[in-house]
């Protein structure tokens, strides 16, 4: 089964000297290695920033090893203080859970009924979910909301989850997916009696399994790290979710920036974990789709 | 004989084949269904009322009875309307930043790829602010760039620099300032999508290449700028949509300010909308940015054409 970051083998003709350690190659390492910790200087100084006494955080020169340590402090006071960071995850993970739940399924289903069976108007009604791909998110937050305070679906979770959830991009990822599976295999599934809920579910999805993984590890990253959505469609403070409850905090604690480094490392933790546990999915599945969110 | 025995299977099939057809159908539409009435509730009905929405006055707090209908005045106000042209003008300066990206990507991509050791690892280094919340990060910025107290001024002062810009509070420094954390986080993007695009250039032609004595310039010059401007090109567009859509760092780090050097038109958008409450008008504002994005997206169409065969 094809794995989707497929990376073409380097042939192994090109690269003889792979054996032997090249002098250029190890400084070009070390020069790669020295860019890189600038490049990543934000994150380290949140992080040092994170474990620090309010008093050292603007202390120059920068103590990028903290001289006191206010770990604990610093971490209960985000997470239990008020506002609660607690509550504010726990929402990002109901909504992230819930969208990645709803799209992945919706996705799936159409793209098994783009790719694998024949209905007239398929192609029809498939260009007319690629168009909606072009409509940028942006340019209909004014009609959506309109609708949203009419419908009740205003300051609800699940109004947010609906919002996220359908995209012409997860259903284009995963008809690629089941394009790649032999039409054989179904058609023999058919001769057997099977019908399409059944090749659906125990031929095609685990077929193209890593392809969902990949598609759900990107939608979660956007879901998590979307701004714009919630603070539209969201307005009661305990609906809140991370990206919200980080700007409401770094608000109403003002200048308690330890604290606040404290909650954005909390932000971004989840983010870091899926990615260092899953990364060539992400990266697979960026460079597959070159899909931005 | 033998054609005899098809026909008639043909024929006795297609009684059946009729059925098969139906319910292939009615298969079909109940798979596609889910994701068809979701799109249409959530996008394309949103789509269509952008239109009806944009010729009407609508102060929101009225409800539906504050519904006017104006016909083009909005448009006709949109293109006399100093705020809309600035944040336009703002996001034509923001372009600026996709070529920084692009370069600066293409030559971390050539060297992660060929020229280090540990290759996947730096990739991860490289790609980490991408996927870091834009939120989070620009909460960072925001005190690195503090024009008194922060560290970049500290370190720009220990270097004996006595008047230090105030970047994200200086008009003058706001934009850039804006700039350089969009390079900063999309770089991880564009590196990965250059590192696809070097894996399909085919080895042979740097074996050819070198056979025939040529230097890493001239390779790099003829073999990989032009095999890659397919990807350059795509990462361009992609580049261009994304900074028209621009909304999140703006709406954390300056709220358009200051002096409206930093607001842009979704940034607009959100203001004349949910500040504001003019809906109306943002919808116009709406359906204007909707063009630009159409229009960039019917360049990328076209040129991708162009370029299929280089």
């Amino acid at each position: 089964m094809e794995h989707p970051i497929s990376a073409p083998n380097v042939s192994s003709t090109h690269r003889p000297k792979r054996a032997k350690l090249s002098l250029t190659k190890i400084i070009v390492t070390v020069i790669m290695l020295v860019i890189g910790i600038i490049f990543l200087l934000p994150f380290i100084w949140m992080l040092s920033a994170s474990f620090k006494p309010e008093a050292d955080v603007f202390k120059y020169p920068v103590q990028w090893i903290p001289h006191t340590w206010n770990v604990v402090e610093n971490y209960r006071a985000v997470w239990f203080g008020d506002p609660p960071f607690m509550l504010y995850y726990w929402n990002s993970i109901k909504v992230s859970v819930m969208t990645i739940l709803i799209s992945v399924i919706t996705s799936a289903m159409a793209a098994y009924a783009f790719s694998k069976i024949n209905f007239r108007g398929r192609d029809t009604l498939f260009i007319i979910v690629l168009l909606t791909f072009m409509i940028p998110g942006q340019a209909v937050l004014v009609p959506q909301f309109i609708m949203y305070r009419s419908l009740g679906l205003f300051d609800t979770h699940i109004g947010l989850v609906l919002l996220e959830s359908f995209s012409a991009l997860g259903t284009f990822m995963l008809r690629q997916a089941f394009m790649s599976i032999h039409s054989e295999f179904i058609e023999s599934a058919k001769i057997d009696g099977a019908g399409h809920a059944r090749i659906f579910a125990q031929i095609a999805l685990p077929l193209v399994q890593p392809f969902i993984a990949t598609y759900a590890i990107l939608r979660f990253i956007w879901t998590w790290n979307d701004y714009q959505a919630p603070l539209i469609f969201l307005r009661s403070p305990e609906l809140f979710t991370v990206q919200l409850g980080i700007n409401r905090f770094a608000d109403a604690t003002g200048e308690y920036y330890s604290l606040i480094m404290a909650g954005t490392c909390s932000a971004i933790l989840p983010l870091l974990i899926v990615f260092l546990l899953a990364q060539k999915h992400v990266i697979g599945g960026i460079a597959l789709g070159g899909v931005k969110g | 004989m033998e054609r005899s025995a098809s026909q008639s299977t043909a024929s006795s099939q297609s009684k059946s084949w009729l059925s098969t057809t139906a319910k292939e159908t009615i298969a079909g539409y109940l798979f596609a269904a889910p994701m068809l009435i979701g799109l249409t509730i959530f996008i394309l009905i949103p789509m269509v009322s952008l239109f009806f929405i944009s010729l009407t006055k609508w102060n929101f707090i009225q409800g539906f009875r504050g519904v006017e209908m104006i016909g083009l005045d909005n448009f006709r106000h949109l293109f006399q309307d100093k705020s809309f042209f600035v944040s336009m003008l703002n996001n034509i300066k923001l372009l600026l930043a996709v070529p920084f990206t692009l370069l600066f990507s293409l030559v971390i991509a050539i060297v992660v790829d060929e020229k280090v050791y540990f290759k996947s690892f730096f990739k991860i280094i490289y790609f980490m602010p991408y996927i870091s919340s834009v939120v989070a990060v620009a909460i960072v910025f925001q005190i690195l760039f503090h024009p008194s107290q922060g560290p970049v001024n500290g370190f720009l002062m220990s270097l004996g620099v006595t008047n230090p810009p105030k970047w994200l509070a200086d008009p003058t420094y706001a934009l850039p300032s804006i700039m350089m954390i969009t390079v900063w986080t999309s770089i991880g993007f564009n590196m990965v999508v250059y590192l696809a695009g070097l894996q399909s250039i085919p080895k042979d032609l740097y074996e050819a290449a070198d056979i025939d004595g040529a230097s890493s310039w001239r390779k790099f010059r003829s073999i990989t700028v032009p095999m890659l401007s397919p990807t350059t090109f795509f990462l361009l567009i992609t580049g261009i949509i994304y900074s028209f859509k621009t909304f999140d760092l703006i709406a954390v780090l300056t709220q358009g300010g200051p002096a409206k050097s930093t607001n842009v038109m979704v940034y607009e958008i959100y203001d004349q909308a949910f500040v504001n409450l003019k809906m109306g008008y943002a919808a116009a504002e709406s359906v204007f940015l909707f063009a630009v994005i159409l229009l960039i997206t019917g360049i990328q169409f076209w040129g991708q054409k162009k370029w299929v065969n280089y």
